[in-house]
């Protein structure tokens, strides 16, 4: 009974449950999170068995949700609270930056702010404007904050696990449409989370460590959350006509686990970085740097980048030609060989 | 920390009533420069009751002398150390300095309503909340010589960091209230801010989930009268107050410059939020006397009259004149006091100068709890860097 196949979505629930069970002081606090379950059911049935005092729902007011958080993390508390939708955010986008990511240095460490702050992300629903947008570059940009998206089941269990034990906020981008996609999920023991352990590193350690997807040797794609599954695919497709990619999945965008970026691209010599969120000043674009400078003479090619373009994002009857698919991944890896 | 009131309990609003002098106000705009106020102590330092005040007088009835001369005492001293951080800002000992100056009562009565286990929420102004509270005067000083951001340990003293960013931190002290009525404690939570942060949407949404979860907190608004160089007007079509009944709680306009007065009626709002019946607004009638900051000029947006006409409603004049009127205090006490103040002053002045830098290394201090990858590679640079000067001090010494 310890490992179960269970979707995205489900994981994340199972997860809330064992910390709600396992830390009186965890809350879970947003719109629509109670009767209803979240409009993705994310939460289903926590309130019917934790009640109205610890799975909160609360007023339409972004920036109030974050705000009393933050509010209750001072008193001791806590607080898992969900954005509905990742365009959704920005109401509370000033209580996260200028208060949120700042207090436990304002203090000078002498409090901590133990709040995650849930967000279904990214397109390929069909959705109308503002619910398919990728804004995790806006937060991994500001210092304070821990930026993190799983892209299976069992990472979604574990990575929440870890999200709620850090004494960081910590932005948890869910995506969203993975959340109907199944995996094992071994609630009893993660073995990579046992090694970090082992190896004394921090309790969020594993949080923020990239994990190898798929190996390969010929070039190395880098992706997280939704994209991880079109690199995949598209790792399957080139195998078929003899190449050899590599998988990286980043799982954190801050902070990014270079030093396995780098030991996958001094292994392949090429990088392709694959995220739905616009290429400029994106996540990719840091990595591109940084590992130019860590890997300039392992390099046979320039770092690319696939991923959406400097324009709003699009209506929905247009978002399959935005969003990198297994064709755009494959041409991003064509040029990248072709050099 | 709090002045006792021995007065029994009166009986308690409906939390969701409304008060009665919010709720029998006509629709017609009030001229916020006919406020109708609670007040027990007018300008010229006499005691005065009335059947409207009597609810909140009750809770300071049976005040002490030593009690009012403690309010005195924590005036003056207030006063004294403001005057001495302007004076320090413009010595170049401080960058800025954001004075309360006039607001000595609107901070003190309320700040001295609090009890220990109570939670307060400053703005960037409430250097007398702060003294009130027990921080010492000098903590407040680091930020605004930047040597840090902030700095003292709000657990110390329940007195939360400064916040700048107007209205922000009444979305803290709604939940930090949360998490309060959910310990089954009958603390109660005190939020500060400004007429001008009354227009912040934050401020709206603290006053919309503090009404929906009853959260034990009182908000705590000192209209100044002037946010920079805007005055209330800019901010608000009716007295802010009256935005209260909207939210289905109480709301109160108390002269800000009568110590007595504000202690009264924050004492009451403590209590209701402590017995159960939820948030309450208070709004203290003052006037900041002096700048916005030391940047801010105000000669170029009001009138010297104004000023004037503020300075005859002095908070510590009339507490003074109430004092000797009733003979509750004689001249040796003011001239302890004064030499108490000078010792504040010089000490405040002292410690400021030896104020030390930090250490260069504390930039990535305290970024994260339980670390950062990028921040230990960054710290490591930025380290080298430094020490690759021929004159670079060792590590951990303070340059």
């Amino acid at each position: 009974m310890a490992v179960q196949k269970l979707p995205i979505a489900r994981a994340i629930n199972e997860s809330l449950r064992t910390a709600l069970e396992n830390d009186p002081k965890v809350l879970i606090m947003g719109e629509d999170v109670g009767k209803l379950g979240g409009v993705f059911r994310v939460t289903d049935g926590l309130q019917k068995d934790f009640g109205e005092d610890r799975v909160i729902d609360t007023p339409l007011a972004e920036s109030g949700i974050v705000g009393t958080a933050i509010g209750l993390a001072l008193r001791g508390y806590r607080p898992v609270v969900e954005i509905q939708f990742d365009g959704f955010v920005f109401p509370a986008y000033d209580q996260i930056v200028t208060q949120l990511a700042k207090m436990h240095a304002r203090a000078l460490g002498k409090i901590k702010m133990p709040v995650v702050v849930r967000i279904p992300y990214g397109g390929g629903i069909g959705a109308v404007e503002h619910h398919s947008e990728s804004p995790e570059a806006l937060f991994a940009h500001v210092a304070g904050l821990k930026v993190v998206s799983p892209s299976n089941s069992a990472d979604a269990y574990w990575m929440m696990q870890q999200a709620i034990q850090s004494d960081d906020p910590v932005i948890f981008f869910e995506p969203k449409r993975r959340y109907w996609d199944k995996g094992e999920v071994d609630k009893e023991a993660f073995p990579e989370l046992s090694a970090s352990l082992e190896q004394g590193r921090s309790r969020s350690a594993l949080l923020h460590k990239a994990a190898v997807a798929r190996e390969g040797s010929d070039l190395t794609l880098v992706a997280y959350g939704p994209m991880v599954k079109v690199c995949l695919e598209a790792a399957a497709a080139a195998e078929e006509e003899g190449k050899s990619l590599e998988v990286l999945d980043l799982r954190s965008m801050s902070p990014i686990d270079f030093d396995a970026v780098q030991a996958s691209v001094e292994k392949t010599g090429r990088l392709v970085v694959v995220h739905e969120a616009p290429v400029f000043l994106g996540t990719g674009a840091e990595i591109a740097a940084r590992i130019t400078e860590r890997c300039f003479y392992h390099l046979e090619a320039p770092v690319l980048r696939v991923g959406g373009y400097h324009a709003p994002y699009p209506p929905a009857r247009l978002e399959e030609e935005y969003l990198p698919g297994l064709d755009r991944v494959l041409d991003a890896v064509d040029r990248s060989l072709a050099y | 920390m709090t002045v006792e009131s021995t007065a029994a309990r009166k009986p308690r609003r409906s939390s969701t009533g409304g008060s009665k002098r919010a709720g029998a106000k006509k629709a017609a705009p009030q001229k916020s420069t006919e406020p109708e106020l609670v007040q027990l102590l007018t300008p010229e330092g006499k005691r005065v009751k009335s059947a409207k005040t009597a609810e909140y007088e009750a809770y300071v009835a049976d005040i002490t002398a030593e009690e009012l001369r403690g309010l005195y005492r924590d005036m003056v001293l207030t006063r004294r150390f403001d005057a001495e951080a302007t004076a320090l800002q413009r010595q170049g000992e401080l960058g800025l300095w954001a004075s309360l100056l006039g607001q000595e009562a609107a901070q003190i009565g309320s700040g001295r309503a609090t009890r220990d286990d109570d939670y307060v929420f400053p703005t960037y102004r409430e250097h007398g909340v702060a003294w009130c509270r027990g921080v010492d005067p000098t903590n407040l000083l680091g930020m605004f010589r930047g040597v840090n951001n902030g700095g003292w340990d709000p657990n110390s003293n329940n007195f939360h960091l400064y916040t700048i960013v107007i209205g922000s931190q009444t979305l803290h002290a709604t939940g930090y209230a949360m998490g309060v009525a959910k310990d089954g404690a009958d603390s109660a939570v005190i939020a500060y801010f400004g007429d001008g942060a009354s227009s912040q949407g934050d401020v709206a949404e603290s006053f919309t989930f503090s009404a929906v979860y009853n959260a034990p907190v009182v908000f705590f608004c000192q209209n100044n009268q002037w946010a920079i160089s805007e005055p209330t007007e800019k901010q608000t079509r009716v007295p802010l107050y009256q935005r209260a009944q909207g939210y289905g709680f109480p709301g109160v306009r108390v002269d800000g410059n009568d110590v007595l007065a504000v202690l009264a009626v924050t004492k009451w709002a403590l209590e209701r939020a402590r017995d159960g019946e939820g948030p309450a607004l208070i709004e203290a009638f003052t006037y900041r006397m002096g700048a916005h900051t030391t940047s801010d000029d105000p000669s170029k947006y009001r009138s010297d009259d104004e000023r004037v006409a503020w300075e005859a409603k002095d908070p510590i004049l009339r507490l003074r004149a109430y004092l000797e009127s009733e003979g509750h205090a004689n001249e040796s006490f003011f001239s302890e006091l004064d030499d108490e103040s000078e010792a504040l002053g010089k000490r405040v002045r002292e410690v400021v100068r030896a104020m030390p830098d930090p250490d260069l290394m504390a930039i990535f201090e305290n970024a994260y709890a339980d670390g950062h990858a990028l921040v230990d590679e960054e710290r490591a640079q930025f380290a080298a860097y430094q020490a690759s000067f021929a004159d670079a001090p060792a590590a951990g010494e303070v340059k």
